[in-house]
């Protein structure tokens, strides 16, 4: 099987996709010719043309916007915001428009559409470069919020967000495009090609939305995480020589709280780990979901390892990105409770 | 059933991609001195030529011409080259430093030294710029310590931002320099607003926005517009056309026809294009712009025609979608080159003054560095504290801050 990064996987998702499907377009900031400042829509303009992936102003607001009209025209748009930091422009079509049109009408238009965008830090990005803002999108009804963290999940992730018939909000782990990366940045990133998860079949293939993986099997805690901190719950794990079931979510919402409970029921104890800020972030709705699920088999306060809530600093990153070590003193609170 | 043959998608396309030959020959380059000046309180309806045209002072040949062309007193005109020169070595020390890995990113403003440099010069104390990430010529015009923008690029313990900020995004409310933000356009309606209050409050200052083409789709940007004509305030709205939005040629953000300029008439906002390669026409026109705001006459927008010389940023790389030679070709030549060819031809400069200003501007920016470096690069030395990284996020750090930064450890 090759092995691709998860740049190349997502890249090969637009393609396989645009392939089986005409009606697959594809646009955003520096999309078209130059195929992304990331580079994940190369080759994809000589190859379909300028009509079916293409260059837009900049204009987060637009890109959105006329995305809604082509899905409600009958089109399946995929669109690419350049970095998440600058998804705000956007959020008024977003919340009012896409995430409430099929219900708002009763099904007579919908819309199914896709935005994409890189999130989180560890790349020295600052404040405008660094965010992971997915609580923004949980908290709207109507969205469903996904992000993988490996390139297998990512390119069947995004074919099945694409066929999806509803608004996907995607989300790429930048800190992850070349390879996993578990919070120690002082060692050399380990390329996705000498990772297993970096085998990404050729072809067309979908991974259904709304289930989660389990990274690791273990008895002692749950760790619940997404994206980059899957990797930083498995060094944590390691390093504090936990036995640790991590959970990597992939979709947050839907959630596959299934797969959640019976972690928690075996386990009692659970520790949620995310880069976003604490403060009403996504480890509050699955702090509230595993009480109300779990509460009698739980033997110890369930724990939040998150970004402080400040905003993403440039300087002082290490000490903002939840490390290793902090999701190891909470499995250790976890486990001493 | 219409008769018509099947629509089409339109999507512009540049001309040339890499591996063509530079052409500029379908860009029109109006004779120097050829646009006229009216008075700062015309009605808009008679000049909307001027967002057609490009207003420029400097000829060919490296003489004033024209309505435009403005007498300056020789220590000025020696003193705006030398401020060109200094941003020019300014970047270029920063570019080497970012790749040494003494910082993690950098932007420079090769080609569009004049625009930031001279603009200041139209501007007094307690006026507010609201610039974008390619304006360093406005602190370095007003000789805003270099030491201080490098231990900000370097994220240092002695960075004014304390290390929380991108480099180059700098703040200086002394030096009428509003705190840079990495997102695009949102910083032109503030510009209005900083205006709206100055006339709100009867006093005498005034506002600039600042945006590059490509940002002007933003809806910021069109937010922005509909208040300033609304409200007329002292604002004077600067757009520079550098042509590229990273790999997006400006026909995405404008569309095959008219000027950004052009976009001030739907608004009834007077509206002027200048060659923005030209102190000595960046001036004038700036210095109308200001006077008409001075007066309550309300807002001007000015295109800058210019061309980004360098890459985006240091994690770009033009040579991917643009030909290599394309800025060597850009007909409005380079802003340094021209202003030097008119300060010899005055009489007040001279190659060997040249080399020899070269060689103590290159002496100056190098000891800021050593100075700045000194306290600390982003790699080593002194650093801004963990702790500080809780301050500010409000006046009075509440109580779930307050045990997030002991959980941290301070």
């Amino acid at each position: 099987m090759p092995k691709m990064t998860m740049i190349e996987a997502i890249q090969s998702a637009h393609d396989t996709a645009m392939e089986r499907d005409e009606k697959v377009v594809v646009y955003g900031e520096d999309v078209g010719f130059f195929g992304g400042v990331f580079r994940c829509t190369a080759g994809l303009q000589e190859k379909y043309g300028p009509t079916r992936c293409f260059d837009t102003p900049i204009s987060e607001s637009g890109i959105v916007g006329t995305a809604i009209g082509m899905a409600a025209y009958g089109l399946k748009p995929c669109v690419e915001i350049q970095f998440s930091d600058y998804v705000y422009p956007a959020y008024d079509q977003i919340v009012s428009e896409a995430a409430r049109l099929r219900h708002r009408c009763a099904g007579d238009f919908t819309c199914p559409l896709v935005i994409r965008m890189p999130v989180g830090g560890g790349i020295f990005g600052g404040q405008t470069h660094s965010q992971s803002p997915e609580a923004v999108f949980t908290h709207v009804c109507g969205l469903k919020t996904v992000m993988p963290s490996n390139p297998y999940d990512a390119k069947g992730l995004l074919a099945a967000a694409i066929e999806d018939p509803d608004p996907v909000i995607f989300m790429e782990p930048k800190r992850l495009y070349n390879g996993p990366f578990d919070g120690h940045h002082e060692n050399p990133v380990v390329p996705w090609r000498d990772h297993e998860l970096g085998e990404v079949p050729q072809g067309y293939y979908t991974l259904p939305l709304g289930k989660a993986e389990i990274r690791r099997a273990g008895e002692q805690v749950t760790i619940l995480a997404y994206g980059t901190m899957v990797y930083v719950a498995e060094a944590a794990t390691e390093e504090a020589g936990i036995d640790a079931e991590i959970i990597d979510l992939r979709t947050l919402l839907p959630l596959d709280m299934e797969t959640i409970k019976a972690s928690v029921l075996k386990t009692g104890r659970c520790v949620i780990v995310h880069e976003a800020t604490r403060t009403s972030g996504f480890g509050a709705e699955l702090s509230t979901l595993v009480q109300e699920e779990c509460f009698y088999a739980l033997e110890a306060p369930i724990q939040r390892v998150t970004g402080w809530d400040t905003p993403y600093p440039h300087a002082q990153e290490w000490d903002y990105f939840p490390s290793p070590a902090r999701v190891g003193r909470a499995l250790q609170q976890s486990l001493e409770a | 059933m219409s008769n018509f043959p099947p629509l089409s998608f339109n999507v512009p396309t540049p001309e040339l991609r890499p591996g063509d030959t530079p052409d500029f020959s379908g860009v029109e380059i109006p004779r120097a001195g050829s646009a006229r000046r009216p008075p700062v309180d015309v009605d808009p309806r008679e000049i909307r030529d001027l967002a057609f045209t490009i207003i420029r002072v400097l000829s060919r040949d490296g003489q004033p011409t024209g309505e435009w062309a403005i007498e300056l007193p020789d220590e000025e005109l020696v003193e705006g080259l030398r401020h060109m020169m200094r941003l020019r070595a300014f970047d270029a020390r920063m570019l080497m430093a970012q790749r040494q890995g003494k910082t993690s990113f950098y932007m420079q403003h090769l080609g569009e030294e004049a625009i930031s440099c001279a603009f200041q010069k139209a501007l007094h104390k307690g006026d507010m710029n609201f610039p974008t990430y390619r304006q360093a010529g406005l602190l370095i015009a007003q000789d805003y310590p270099m030491k201080l923008m490098m231990c900000q690029i370097y994220s240092n313990a002695e960075d004014p931002n304390h290390g929380r900020q991108l480099p180059i995004m700098y703040s200086s409310k002394e030096y009428g320099f509003f705190s840079i933000s990495g997102n695009l356009s949102t910083q032109y309606p503030q510009a209005v607003g900083w205006a709206m209050a100055s006339a709100i409050s009867n006093d005498n200052k005034i506002a600039v926005g600042w945006v590059g083409d490509g940002s002007t789709a933003e809806s910021d940007y069109h937010a922005a517009m509909v208040f300033a004509s609304t409200y007329k305030p002292p604002v004077i709205l600067n757009v520079v056309n550098n042509q590229w939005a990273i790999s997006t040629f400006q026909g995405i953000a404008k569309g095959e026809s008219g000027t950004f300029a052009a976009r001030g008439h739907g608004f009834g906002i007077p509206a002027l294009r200048v060659d923005g390669n030209d102190y000595l026409a960046v001036l004038a026109v700036a210095r109308w712009a200001a006077e008409r705001a001075r007066r309550n006459l309300g807002p001007t927008l000015v295109e800058y025609v210019t061309y980004r010389a360098g890459g985006h940023s240091t994690s770009d790389d033009p040579s991917a979608y643009r030909p290599k030679e394309e800025g060597d070709a850009w007909p409005l030549g380079d802003p340094i080159l021209r202003m030097k060819g008119y300060l010899i031809s005055k009489g007040i400069w001279s190659e060997e003054r040249h080399t020899q200003a070269e060689a103590e501007i290159a002496d100056e920016v190098l000891s800021a560095q050593k100075e700045a470096e000194a306290i600390g690069t982003l790699s080593s030395g002194s650093a801004p504290s963990a702790r500080d990284m809780f301050e500010d996020v409000f006046k009075e750090m509440p109580p779930h801050l307050v045990k997030q930064r002991q959980e941290a450890g301070y």
